[in-house]
């Protein structure tokens, strides 16, 4: 999906596009990209804004239990931007193919690719050496390269790879625990850092950790990249029934955020992210706590309330009264 | 440079101790800040540096530098700096285009298992002909002692590099640079997982890294968690050998990284929270 959206920016802002995939047909996934939302600006409005004071009913007097919060400002679950950076896009609805092929689009299909044996001992496999010559290929031909003369009109090359590290690039990550191309992909990550370093070009790379056993391996490959974020559906774990994420399908994690040519990064203001896919729209919100509107007191969540039970019956009310407070 | 790093770690530009190993490592953080703070310090130390960046391109280092107040392209051209670009170069084995093939201290990358040696003489026969050219011409600029920086040594063990390789990599030039030379080194480790998880490579090339180094530098996010204003703690362990037994010291102070350099202050002292 986020692979889409990026595709997608990179045609409406008329970038030239590289797609590689090993399963799909590249073309198949250009012709699901979103159809962008070409209105005027739609003023993206905050959410409402839960107070933190103790008084719901004048926010304007100071604070006199939670003083420490009134220098906060309020909670906005929605994450506002203050200008208005990229387009919106309508997911359920496909991009026109006019304004798709006003892109150029350059595409990697895998089973296109014989496979040539590589002479050399490198721990790179030939599908990733294949996708890396090509890449350097269309960077050198199409004057991508930081290096090359000024003399057409520059651009910006979209790069997006789709699952890598899965079986069907020829790779092992995700099948064994001990696999035998361990260095495989993260050799490739670093060749195509050095060949985005010295080009006009960025790239979005999908990978899926969660059938990644090692999770060292998943630390060097977030490092090779610059900015890395991850996806964590609720789907099928037990998180689903918890209440406190019944509106969302997932969390996102920011893993790393880019610092090049700088010293500091732009640091997030809140890490607690939360992501879901609406019918027209994938929208990704700050997670806070609603406010317990509830008669229950407590707020552990079910899983954890054979312990909270444990604790709680001290008072000696027995069994089943962790729920309210007895006396 | 960051002056108060400096005076944690009783060091100028004019003072500091010669022949010292000192690692850089971290934990589910960035500490390169720390590498550009060194980078700055030993050129303004007029020292020779040999830089192994492996990780970011040139400009990363040399824009980092313009604003700690030090120009790595003079640098280069006066002969005080020798810049390996990492990534330049890989991309001659990665992705060969023409005959005239890359530097041969990229060779690991064509096949790990032969090793670093091939690095190490790149390094070697940098530092030592600094020695050879200022004896040799008059009007040479007298440069300080060498130093080998490297940013950083566990990526080379995801490039297919064994800890084996890289912790004979850091002892010969550990023998070279500052046993032999009386210079310094500076070195990066990163790792990932929790301290428990013993059989990691990067764990036990930090552990076996330790051993070698007399001083330590370790970077961790704070214990509480995250917080935008306090980006983490550093910890500094120095290891004297005096006489028989290892002495060792160790100081945790917490830091804030901002656009010209890092502040470094006592535990709980931020300005943020007072």
């Amino acid at each position: 999906m986020i692979l889409k959206y990026f595709l997608s920016e990179g045609v409406v802002c008329r970038h030239e596009l590289f797609v590689a995939t090993a399963q799909d047909d590249p073309d198949d996934i250009l012709q699901e990209l979103p159809a962008p939302i070409l209105d005027d600006v739609a003023i993206h409005k905050p959410l409402e804004q839960p107070l933190l004071s103790c008084e719901p009913s004048n926010s304007l007097d100071a604070m006199k239990i939670a003083w420490r919060y009134q220098n906060l400002p309020k909670v906005q679950s929605a994450l506002a931007s203050s200008s208005r950076f990229g387009h919106y896009y309508d997911v359920s609805k496909t991009m026109e193919p006019e304004i798709r092929q006003a892109a150029k689009c350059h595409r990697f299909y895998l089973p296109e690719h014989p496979t040539l044996s590589s002479p050399t001992h490198s721990p790179v496999l030939e599908s990733y050496s294949a996708l890396l010559k090509s890449l350097q290929d269309i960077i050198h031909k199409e004057g991508f390269d930081v290096a090359a003369p000024m003399s057409r009109p520059r651009n910006i090359l979209r790069i997006g790879l789709h699952s890598l590290g899965s079986a069907l690039w020829g790779d092992d990550l995700t099948c064994h625990d001990n696999p035998a191309h361990r260095h495989a992909l993260t050799t490739f990550l670093y060749g195509l850092r050095a060949l985005l370093r010295s080009s006009l070009a960025v790239a979005v790379v999908t990978v899926s950790s969660h059938l990644i056993q090692d999770r060292a391996l998943m630390g060097s490959i977030t490092r090779l990249c610059d900015n890395a974020i991850a996806l964590e559906s609720f789907k099928g774990s037990e998180r689903e029934t918890n209440p406190l994420y019944k509106d969302y399908h997932g969390l996102l994690h920011v893993r790393q955020v880019p610092h090049l040519n700088c010293l500091a990064s732009q640091l997030p203001d809140h890490k607690d992210l939360a992501f879901k896919l609406k019918r027209k729209q994938f929208t990704i919100e700050r997670l806070h706590l609603p406010p317990d509107l509830s008669e229950t007191v407590s707020r552990v969540s079910r899983g954890e309330q054979a312990g909270a039970a444990a604790v709680a019956s001290a008072c000696g009310s027995g069994t089943s009264g962790n729920k309210h407070l007895d006396f | 440079m960051y002056v108060e790093l400096n005076s944690i770690l009783n060091s100028t530009p004019d003072t500091f101790t010669q022949g010292e190993f000192i690692l850089v490592s971290d934990r589910r953080s960035d500490a390169s800040f720390l590498i550009h703070h060194f980078l700055s310090f030993y050129l303004r130390a007029r020292c020779r540096v040999c830089f192994l960046g492996l990780v970011q391109s040139f400009s990363h280092y040399s824009a980092v530098s313009q604003r700690l107040g030090v120009s790595l392209t003079q640098a280069k051209e006066k002969g005080q700096l020798i810049f390996f670009e990492g990534l330049k170069e890989s991309l001659s084995v990665l992705v060969p285009r023409d005959a005239n093939g890359a530097s041969p201290a990229i060779n690991f990358l064509r096949d790990p298992s032969v090793g670093l040696r091939s690095l190490y003489e790149f390094v070697r026969s940098s530092l030592s002909s600094f020695n050879s050219r200022e004896k040799a011409a008059d009007g040479a600029e007298e440069w300080g002692p060498p130093v080998l920086l490297v940013d950083d040594l566990s990526v080379l063990l995801s490039l297919g590099v064994s800890v084996g390789a890289a912790l004979d990599f850091s002892h010969y030039c550990s023998a070279t640079v500052c046993s032999q030379l009386q210079g310094n080194m500076v070195m990066l480790v990163r790792c990932d997982g929790e301290e428990e998880e013993e059989d990691e490579g990067s764990d036990r090339l930090l552990k076996g890294l330790t051993h070698q180094c007399s001083l330590s530098l370790h970077v961790e996010g704070l214990p509480t968690g995250y917080c935008r204003d306090i980006h983490g703690q550093v910890e500094v362990c120095w290891r004297k050998r005096r006489g028989e037994g290892l002495h060792t010291q160790k100081k945790l102070f917490q830091y804030k990284v901002h656009d010209k350099g890092a502040s470094f202050f006592a535990r709980g002292t931020s300005s943020t929270v007072l």
